[in-house]
């Protein structure tokens, strides 16, 4: 099957692609990372990183962003497979479901946060509803950046709420990659739902369970405008410390830097992912 | 005086002469006839203009900018509105192609520096001669030279910042103190007093503009440091500066902790999360507006060096690279007129910069800053301070300075403030050198770059 000589047709096909990539990602890309390693007068030099590492607010948009990593993606996988298997049980109205459960996606990131601070602010939905059902007096500060823990907590739920669909899909897709002879076999051999959930499903799901992971946490490495919408200036992120660097300091070296540890965070995240979840061939279909 | 709202508006009380002169000067001036004094700029037609701005950004602004205040100039204007990076980005890079398509700018005074020293603007000298009626003051003039000869800018609109407050937290008040005296006589010390009480019946209800994008640092820099120092960079370690941050670490225990939400303080007034709150007056406008019977505005409070306040310019410039400069000539003409400028106070309460009459009907909420700026300008003990002048592209790096200082000693409550201090001190000292900017309002000028000091002798920082 692949012995036969595909001839140059292909690549040539590939080259426009190819070119648009380079010329509008991969030129950029570079020369933006380049500027982490120049100063301002276009010499080579370190003192960007020297300035971002020596940022007071460094270290706490590193925290808060693997921390916000640690605790949304597994949040969001274990939710979104089980929203997937809903969907995929094909139960009443399961189509139903789907379109409720794609509704986030719709929505921008800014919009998820002004959403769901209407709901966390002092005077919001949530405190509305405590207040009136007799669980508080007083109105209960959760966007309060003296209690990170509440905070955490509630860009976590927005950011749950906002990119879980993102991960369903995937897995639904793969969900519905699976051939039923997997089942069949394993009902044939006596096997409960559970066990068929974690013998069959979830072992056939790890190239989508990589995929979706991989795509998932990079996004979140990028996530800014919903931390920003709810915390403001309380906490802080990577991305959004690039942002203030390059808008409000102007200073596109620094911001460059900012830039570049989230991708070599992107990329180091990639290759975990890619080495805890190998996928066997027979796997691949 | 009652409610008429004759008179200059003016935010410049050069000195009480100067104050005494602008009031002579409204009373020899006629009423709102001005659409037929001579002006030898005509209005023709200025074909069509397209408006880049920093100003006016936010949606519902910018809506009563093209459908209201731009509605009787005869040509074409398309108004787009952008955040300053892009702003910049685009008109350096229309200047390095030799050929734009923007012909008017408008900008806060500060975003036209690093523009004007690089000579990217049209000198406007000859336009601020034909306009000579307007009577622009001296002072922004000067400004707008950035310290050369050319003319960079025609001022446009000013603003400044005021205290907003919920009647319902005047019963709060401190002794001695009622809802008149807080238009003339409210120190920071009976802000506190007033807070803790409010802090000790309904909870932290102080507010102040500390989100990513609040003016907080226009708080520290042309109210805070100025009432308790009588200075800014020249006496930003002074004792008098330990006191200023210990106040604001003080007052803080009463402030609501979701103000680092907050870029601006109508959306707490209004929902009621704050009760008192000090924000620039666009941003106060559309709480007062839609809740003028419970809300009210009043001057910030005064220090023990005055009372402290900040006037922002904004203005209009033509670049080089402008494709229709008699058309953005003649928008500037128009923007300027008397009766298009209380159009723009009325809709979105940015204050006129020219002489004359104001109209009876601007509608509570605007009446209610007027009166607040009016009383702060008036106020015998006003302090008025400048927007950094010459930091050009290192404008949002010295505001971080401040931002930095807000962040260590208020939000994560340090207690060796003068330590603090000192290490930012050397970070705002590198900030001036980089920019090479001498000292401006509130500091005395100096020769050369301004040196951050601690008052009294100008001992620099090593």
């Amino acid at each position: 099957m692949r012995g036969q000589r595909l001839g140059w047709a292909p690549y040539a096909l590939l080259l426009p692609t190819l070119a648009f990539l380079a010329v509008f990602f991969a030129m950029p890309m570079v020369r933006a990372l380049g500027l982490a390693f120049r100063d301002a007068d276009g010499g080579w030099s370190l003192s960007s990183w020297d300035t971002m590492f020596g940022d007071a607010r460094f270290r706490e948009a590193m925290t808060t962003t693997l921390l916000l990593i640690v605790v949304i993606i597994p949040v969001q996988f274990a939710l979104a497979m089980a929203m997937a298997l809903v969907i995929n049980a094909r139960l009443k109205f399961s189509g139903l479901w789907l379109y409720i459960y794609a509704i986030p996606l719709g929505i921008s990131e800014l919009a998820a946060g002004i959403i769901w601070y209407a709901i966390f602010t002092q005077q919001g939905w949530l405190n509305s509803i405590l207040e009136s059902v007799g669980v508080l007096d007083r109105p209960f500060i959760f966007l309060n950046y003296q209690n990170q823990g509440w905070l955490i907590f509630c860009i976590v739920m927005a950011e749950a709420w906002r990119a879980t669909s993102i991960i369903m899909i995937i897995l639904v897709a793969g969900l519905q990659g699976i051939p039923r002879d997997y089942f069949e076999a394993a009902d044939v051999f006596g096997a409960t739902a559970w066990q068929k959930v974690r013998r069959v499903t979830l072992p056939m799901l790890r190239p989508s369970v990589q995929v979706a992971l991989i795509l998932r946490t990079i996004l979140a490495f990028q996530a800014f405008a919903v931390v920003l919408a709810l915390a403001g200036s309380g906490t802080t992120v990577l991305s959004a410390e690039a942002y203030r660097w390059y808008y409000d300091i102007r200073d596109s070296q620094v911001a460059a830097a900012y830039a570049s540890v989230i991708l070599l965070l992107s990329i180091a995240s990639t290759i975990l992912f890619l080495v805890l979840l190998p996928t066997r061939e027979e796997q691949m279909g | 005086m009652g409610t008429r709202n004759t008179g200059v508006l003016r935010l410049l009380p050069i000195s009480r002469r100067g104050v005494i002169k602008a009031g002579a000067g409204a009373a020899a001036f006629g009423g709102l006839g001005l659409r037929g004094a001579s002006m030898q700029v005509s209005a023709q037609d200025g074909g069509e203009v397209v408006f880049l701005s920093t100003q006016l950004g936010q949606v519902t602004e910018a809506e009563a900018m093209r459908s209201t205040i731009l509605a009787d100039f005869e040509g074409e204007v398309e108004f787009i509105t952008e955040d300053l990076g892009p702003f910049n980005d685009r008109i350096a890079a229309e200047a390095q192609a030799g050929s734009g398509s923007v012909s008017l700018i408008g900008g806060q005074h500060g975003d036209f520096a690093s523009f004007a020293a690089d000579g990217l603007l049209m000198d406007l000298s000859d336009l601020a001669t034909e306009l000579q009626d307007r009577n622009f003051p001296e002072q922004y003039l000067e400004l707008a030279r950035y310290g050369g000869e050319s003319l960079a800018f025609i001022p446009w609109m000013q603003a400044t910042y005021v205290m907003a407050a919920n009647r319902s937290a005047l019963q709060y008040l401190p002794e001695g103190v009622d809802e008149a005296a807080l238009q003339t006589s409210l120190t920071y010390e009976q802000l506190s007093q007033w807070i803790m009480a409010i802090n000790e019946a309904e909870g932290p209800k102080f507010g102040l503009p500390v989100g990513e994008m609040g003016l907080y640092h226009r708080f520290l820099q042309g109210y805070a440091y100025p009432s308790f120092t009588g200075g800014l960079n020249t006496t930003f370690t002074s004792d008098a500066a330990v006191g200023m941050w210990q106040w604001l670490q003080d007052a803080w225990q009463y402030a609501n902790p979701q103000s680092v939400n907050y870029d601006n303080l109508s959306d707490p007034l209004l929902t009621g999360e704050i009760s008192v709150g000090w924000d620039h007056t666009a941003r106060l406008i559309n709480a007062l507006r839609e809740n003028p019977d419970n809300l009210i505005a009043f001057p910030a409070p005064r220090g023990p060096e005055g009372l402290g306040f900040l006037p922002v310019v904004a203005g209009l410039a033509i670049p080089n690279t402008s494709p229709n400069p008699e058309g953005a000539r003649a928008l500037i003409e128009y923007l300027t007129r008397p009766e298009v400028q209380a159009v723009t106070l009325q809709q979105v309460a940015f204050f006129p910069v020219v002489e004359g009459e104001l109209p009876e009907d601007l509608g509570a909420g605007v009446q209610a800053e007027v009166a607040a700026v009016q009383a702060t300008t008036s106020d015998p003990a006003a302090l008025q301070s400048l927007l950094p002048v010459g930091l050009g592209e290192q404008g949002g790096a010295y505001n971080d300075v401040f931002k930095a200082t807000f962040r260590a000693i208020v939000l994560d409550g340090s207690d060796d403030i003068p330590g603090v201090l000192a290490e930012q001190a050397v970070n705002l000292q590198a900030v001036l050198d980089t920019a090479g900017a001498a000292c401006w309002t509130p500091d005395p000028a100096s020769d050369g770059v301004c040196q951050v000091g601690s008052g009294g002798a100008a001992t620099p920082v090593s």
